[in-house]
């Protein structure tokens, strides 16, 4: 069984003017977002982009826009209570099963 | 005369790990010393590596420098640990630890140049949302090569002449994935149960009840169903939202719960309370369920932010709902 998450709502954006056609993003992606087509990138499936930003630090033309952001629960709540950005750092306490 | 004869600092390792390093890694899977299992950051080899031997990068958390090593039997090798403050790859890659100036320093520290022959790095492919690859080779001259996501294919990258499959490139989330990942959940919520039995103790102290086994089982039921159940069952829970998947899961779960103690036929306890543990249980297997969106390997940050706007609220009129109907009956009792 494949994992799906929620249609319609990640912030990925492809500037195909600006893509050369290097491949980086389709190296780095981990879940098969983009393909090579004619010499350009081309995303295939929007649904499956998890926003890690990995291919927008690794494109050589910044032709890539992504909002990167953890998709996490825990810190969202934590964003809202402390009013600072979402961010990865619940390190510090141990409640949360990320990182 | 030479200015820069800063001593090169290597330390070995090995690729067999011990019963210390074994026990160490199930301890952070529960949550034991888990933010502060580290290695020291700087250049290790494995076997005898020569100034022509692959660089491989990782993280300190002691679980991923682990996991690559006991890959590595029979290479010789040299490690590059980063600094992450004890943080895994894909984790510390998202804040930015594992990124492209930490990758810069550390390779200046250890005088990387001095020791290789060669200009290139195997970055782990999961450390990609930290690192520019390209700065990276502008600023240091080395060639970041993105490896497999999974050190256990490493040993098959190498041999296929550095080349990822798309295969090896793709973040998975099976059964056992998620399943390892559950007690840490389990273990994150012990605090917050505590509370919730404290006060209920209290209410009992006070003539406010009875609070008794029912509760518990029941209460401790809907975070299982929530942190364990829900995260093993994932793929196959209708829906996508995290939080409606556990919902669905708890809602059987407090229907199990009334079933079990004579609903309809003949039951235990009131109408209220029924209705109040239909209104609580989902609702807490729900948010437990929603927290695991931080522990999976494909859900986005808008994702997580859209279904958070409508589950947490509707989290929370509905477990206020629920106590309002259990103390409801319990003063009606009174």
């Amino acid at each position: 069984m494949k994992n799906r998450y929620l249609k319609n709502v990640s912030t990925l954006k492809l500037k195909t003017d600006k893509c050369t056609g290097c491949g980086k993003c389709i190296e780095v992606c981990p879940h098969n977002v983009f393909v090579l087509n004619d010499g350009k990138t081309h995303i295939v499936d929007k649904d499956r982009c998890m926003e890690c930003g990995a291919c927008v630090k690794n494109c050589p033309f910044n032709a890539i826009e992504v909002k990167p952001g953890v998709g996490c629960a825990y810190a969202i709540i934590m964003g809202w209570l402390t009013g600072t950005e979402p961010s990865c750092d619940c390190s510090d306490n141990s409640s949360g099963g990320c990182c | 005369m030479d200015i820069s004869s800063r001593e090169i600092k290597i330390i070995q390792t090995s690729t067999q790990l011990t019963f210390s390093d074994i026990v160490g890694a199930w301890k952070a899977r529960w949550g034991i010393n888990r933010m502060n299992y580290k290695v020291e950051p700087g250049l290790y080899s494995v076997g005898s590596p020569a100034s022509n031997s692959p660089v491989m990068v990782t993280a300190n958390y002691k679980m991923s420098f682990d996991m690559l090593r006991k890959e590595l039997i029979g290479l010789d090798a040299w490690i590059l640990v980063l600094d992450t403050k004890g943080i895994n790859v894909w984790c510390a890659a998202g804040k930015g630890t594992f990124g492209t100036k930490e990758l810069l320093n550390r390779i200046a520290i250890v005088q990387l140049e001095k020791v290789v022959s060669h200009r290139t790095v195997i970055v782990p492919q999961l450390g990609a949302p930290g690192i520019s690859a390209h700065e990276v080779l502008k600023y240091s001259g080395f060639k970041v090569l993105y490896g497999p996501v999974k050190a256990k294919d490493i040993k098959e990258f190498i041999n296929s002449g550095m080349k990822a499959s798309t295969e090896m490139r793709t973040v998975r989330f099976n059964t056992y994935d998620r399943l390892v990942l559950t007690p840490v959940e389990l273990v994150s919520t012990f605090k917050v149960s505590l509370i919730i039995f404290g006060i209920l103790f209290l209410l009992n102290l006070i003539g406010v009840g009875p609070f008794g086994l029912i509760d518990f089982y029941a209460y401790m039921g809907a975070v299982i169903v929530g942190c364990v159940l829900t995260p093993v069952l994932l793929p196959w829970i209708p829906g996508r939202a995290f939080a409606w998947k556990g919902w669905l899961v708890g809602f059987i779960w407090a229907v199990i719960v009334n079933v079990f103690n004579g609903w309809p036929e003949a039951p235990q306890y009131s109408l209220l309370r029924a209705l109040g543990y239909l209104l609580i249980l989902p609702s807490v297997s729900a948010f437990f369920a929603m927290n695991f969106t931080g522990s999976s390997t494909f859900t986005s940050f808008s994702g997580v932010l859209k279904e958070m706007r409508i589950a947490v609220p509707a989290i929370i009129i509905s477990i206020f709902l629920g106590i309002v109907l259990i103390l409801v009956n319990s003063f009606i009792k009174l």
